[in-house]
């Protein structure tokens, strides 16, 4: 930079820092998100073992049933 | 379509492009002679306007093909685009009026077409989610903003055409100018920062659409998995709502 030139550092830096800065916003609100799926789908995995277990007890009910 | 795939290695693409995009900018593009240092603004400022600008006519034709076709993932595909476009022009706006401050000495000048065009795009694009939400039925409110993206696209050539035909040339040229445009070491990183900033919205778009999808299937596979009571009525949305299918 040459001396005429006036010194605009700060205004550079902040013109980059608002484009890193939106960004990064951006993309931790998407991880936020992404960590409410991941604990979403725990709850529906807990769920659906859950379902697997009844079913397994209906149907071993069913047999004691038939058997007596 | 799985929106997810190949997405760590575009954002890495994405990541290496912008890097080396501003790292030529700053290190490789020679000094302006008019404006010094202060120039190097205009490596993140027009790339970025000129994504943002892209992102509008990219939602516009998602548009024209969800009003040809009625399939819910075109109206998406237009909704994220235009929300990710809103994202990124608040950054144009915001880092114009950085360097129209370091430039000219003020944050905004009214009498720059270019400026006030750009603000005219945004502002009209802004209202495109309360005009989603304003809508309750979900078909309605996807076909009427379809037609709105369409004719708002038509708006965004508008802008191209203003930085040419303005008159006070107060906003920097670009390209293709009396005195031949931007010499060749400044083109080379300007490009290199648009391809990146393509690249960026390319992934943040693909990760929100990703983000959508995982979103309304989750809802349906809870549906599956505990029944209809399970799964809070979705209330008004300014969201597209999306079948499982798509």
């Amino acid at each position: 930079m040459t001396d005429a030139l006036p010194d605009n550092t700060g205004y550079v830096a902040a013109a980059y820092l608002v484009f890193f800065a939106l960004v990064l916003i951006y993309v931790i609100i998407m991880a936020a998100k992404l960590q409410r799926f991941e604990r979403e789908l725990s709850e529906l995995n807990d769920l659906a073992d859950e379902r697997l277990l009844a079913d397994d007890r209906d149907s071993a009910d069913d047999f004691e049933a038939v058997r007596r | 379509m799985l929106y997810g795939t190949r997405l760590r290695a575009l954002a890495i693409a994405t990541a290496v492009t912008l890097t080396a995009g501003f790292g030529l900018a700053f290190f490789y593009a020679p000094m302006d002679a008019d404006q010094g240092f202060m120039q190097k603004i205009f490596y993140v400022h027009v790339p970025m306007a000129i994504v943002t600008l892209g992102g509008f006519v990219f939602a516009g034709i998602m548009a024209i093909k969800h009003l040809r076709t009625r399939e819910a993932k075109y109206d998406l595909r237009a909704y994220v685009a235009i929300h990710l476009s809103l994202v990124l022009g608040a950054g144009v706006l915001i880092t114009g009026s950085i360097w129209a401050k370091a430039s000219w000495g003020h944050w905004w000048v009214w009498e720059e077409p270019t400026l006030v065009s750009y603000l005219v795009v945004f502002l009209l694009y802004a209202t495109y989610q309360p005009l989603r939400f304003s809508i309750e039925d979900p078909e309605r409110q996807a076909r009427y903003a379809s037609v709105f993206a369409v004719i708002a696209g038509a708006f965004v050539p508008l802008n191209f055409l203003a930085v040419r035909l303005a008159e006070t040339y107060t906003h920097p040229r670009v390209f293709a100018t009396s005195d031949g445009g931007l010499p060749a070491k400044m083109q080379f990183p300007f490009l290199v920062c648009l391809i990146g900033m393509a690249a960026l919205f390319v992934t943040l778009w693909k990760y929100e659409m990703a983000s959508k999808h995982t979103s309304s299937q989750l809802r349906s596979l809870r549906r599956k998995l505990a029944g209809d009571d399970a799964v809070a009525p979705q209330g008004r949305s300014a969201a597209p709502s999306l079948g499982t299918s798509s």
